[in-house]
């Protein structure tokens, strides 16, 4: 049986009590604002670009400690990477959160963010997890606002 | 904000009047149910209820033995139906001790019943500068169907104001009651806070203006006996599901007057008299509102629920409610970091809190594992929320089956969630 430390591992609640890279962008060339109707979690990324390098990246937003920790570490991650690089990341931290396979290299690509594996003990705690995401994914496509529907 | 010392923590926890709980808890299948390996403790009665066997029975009854439509057959099944269906409205008439039948229409539920009375009564009254008035700790499905209305018809909405114990100001409602108001919509007990308002004397002071008035009983009429002839309001509206009954049911009581003289909500069969070509004559109250096969199964089980209720005792039960909800606050008020969200004199049922520093999901998350099935969110009542400055709350709402232990169950996995964000 799934236990509720399984999901609020150590350093999601350290990231929830102090999110990293919080705050906005002022200019920031490319934005977006997630929503999830359901429980009312809004994150807004803000990121420029220097070439297809993300340069600087900060959110800010309100939600349950998933969604922030979630926010948090994927700032921390996403911070000069290639565009390339933080899409594939999505879509290993997608099929880790969910209960999909994550190949042994995959696993190894997630370093930190490893620790949302216990989410997927918590199907309805999915969309916490991946509203940063979405979010980064939409800024990065010039899609303004994007909700977890 | 600084919540004054309420009266339900200050009030002595009383001890509960006779409620044989251990008793009735079998009455209820689902409360024997474990979950994470903990016995279930069902604290989210607010979002809807469970359903004691004889509900259970009543449905399979229906679909077992007389599985048949009704006001149509002539073979002994529709017979049967038909006097069962017609029989739940009699109950329900009793129970909310309206004069008549005709005054008894089934709906899917409050929201739907609120939106008949929306389309077919206050629309044809409502034109350009015109106003409705609601309160500030409405439901969404007593606020958004009014706003459809001013949009469609450029009416306004006016919202009467509440204090930070979500208690409604009645000066402040007075004062939006004007010479434009086209109807007063109330809820009578807040499903995100326990307020429960004076509603008799808000009726009251409404029709002294000429305002019609609509009360929004879905969180009143499991908890505290109504009697719409003392209230005098113009139409109340439940659900059953929250009444102990099943889903997709519900009920608008409206005054035959203006029963009478609103046009049908939906066309279809069984709301008509005849029917050419040429021309329709509707059919006479209440069947000119229930067009098309109705929720059959969901009525009988409905006026089961209400069977259940009235053996009861809906008084005493709400005694043992009230008592339950004043144990519940005094446990959840000595919790360091707990800040109650809705602390008005007159409450039931439901308690609503927030805890520092962390997210109502995640203590909603937390509670489930330890077996504690709440509501957290924002309740369908997003600015009762702005209201509050937060997001969302937890809420534990109680029926009679719930206890003591219980309530010492959500305190204790209040405990574990501040443990777990240390």
């Amino acid at each position: 049986m799934p236990e509720v430390r399984d999901l609020y591992q150590e350093l999601i609640v350290e990231h929830a009590k102090k999110p990293r890279n919080f705050g906005k962008i002022e200019g920031a060339e490319h934005s977006a604002t997630g929503y999830n109707p359901l429980c009312g979690d809004k994150v807004t990324v803000y990121l420029t670009l220097e070439g297809d390098r993300v340069q600087d990246i900060r959110w800010e937003g309100s939600g349950c400690a998933i969604s922030s920790a979630s926010a948090s570490l994927m700032t921390e991650r996403a911070k000069g990477k290639p565009r390339g690089e933080t899409d594939a990341l999505f879509d290993i931290f997608h099929k880790l959160v969910t209960g999909g396979a994550v190949g042994e290299a995959e696993a190894a690509q997630l370093g930190k963010l490893a620790v949302f594996s216990g989410v997927k003990e918590f199907p309805v705690r999915v969309k916490c997890a991946t509203l940063a995401w979405h979010t980064l994914k939409a800024a990065l496509e010039g899609t303004k606002s994007v909700t977890t529907d | 904000m600084t919540p004054r010392p309420s009266s339900v923590a200050v009030r002595p926890a009383t001890e509960p009047s006779r409620l044989d709980v251990a008793r009735i808890r079998e009455d209820f299948p689902a409360l024997r149910q474990t979950v994470n390996g903990k016995v279930l403790v069902y604290l989210d009665n607010a979002a809807t209820a469970q359903k004691p066997q004889t509900v259970l029975d009543a449905l399979r009854k229906f679909y077992e033995c007389e599985c048949a439509n009704v006001h149509r057959g002539l073979h002994w099944m529709s017979e049967e139906a038909t006097r069962d269906y017609e029989g739940s409205r009699e109950k329900v008439r009793r129970f909310l001790s309206a004069s008549d039948t005709k005054e008894i229409v089934f709906v899917r539920g409050t929201t739907e019943a609120i939106n008949l009375v929306g389309q077919c009564f206050v629309r044809p009254r409502l034109g350009p500068g015109d106003e409705i008035l609601i309160t500030a700790m409405e439901h969404h499905s007593n606020i958004v169907p009014w706003q459809m209305l001013c949009e469609a018809t450029g009416a306004k909405l006016r919202v009467a104001p509440m204090n930070d114990d979500g208690e409604l100001l009645m000066d402040g409602f007075e004062r939006l009651l004007t010479p434009r108001t086209r109807i007063a919509a109330v809820s009578h007990i807040s499903n995100a806070l326990g307020t429960v308002n004076p509603v008799a004397r808000l009726t009251e002071m409404a029709h002294s203006r000429g305002v019609p008035v609509l009360l929004d009983g879905a969180q009143a009429a499991p908890h505290v006996p109504v009697n719409v002839q003392e209230l005098d309001c113009d139409f109340y509206a439940f659900s059953g599901h929250k009444l102990y009954g099943p889903t997709g049911i519900g009920v608008l009581y409206g005054k035959e007057k203006w029963l009478e003289e609103m046009p049908p909500y939906q066309g279809g069969g069984d709301m008509i008299r005849s029917v050419t070509f040429d021309k329709t004559t509707y059919n006479s109250l209440p069947y000119k509102f229930e067009a098309g096969t109705p929720h059959i199964a969901g009525v009988i089980g409905l006026g089961a629920g209400v069977d259940y209720l009235n053996e009861l005792g809906l008084e005493r039960a709400g005694a043992y409610e009230n008592g339950l909800l004043a144990y519940a606050t005094e446990r959840l008020r000595r919790i360091p970091g707990v800040r109650l969200i809705g602390t008005a004199r007159e409450k039931a049922g439901v308690l609503s809190f927030v805890i520092r520093g962390i997210h109502p999901h995640d203590v909603g998350t937390i509670l489930d594992r330890e077996g504690v099935a709440v509501r957290a969110g924002h309740h369908c009542a997003m600015p009762v929320m702005d209201r509050f400055g937060i997001p969302a709350t937890t809420r534990a709402s109680f029926a009679f089956y719930n206890t003591r232990e219980e309530v010492d169950a959500l305190a204790a996995g209040i405990e574990k969630v501040k443990e777990v964000f240390g």
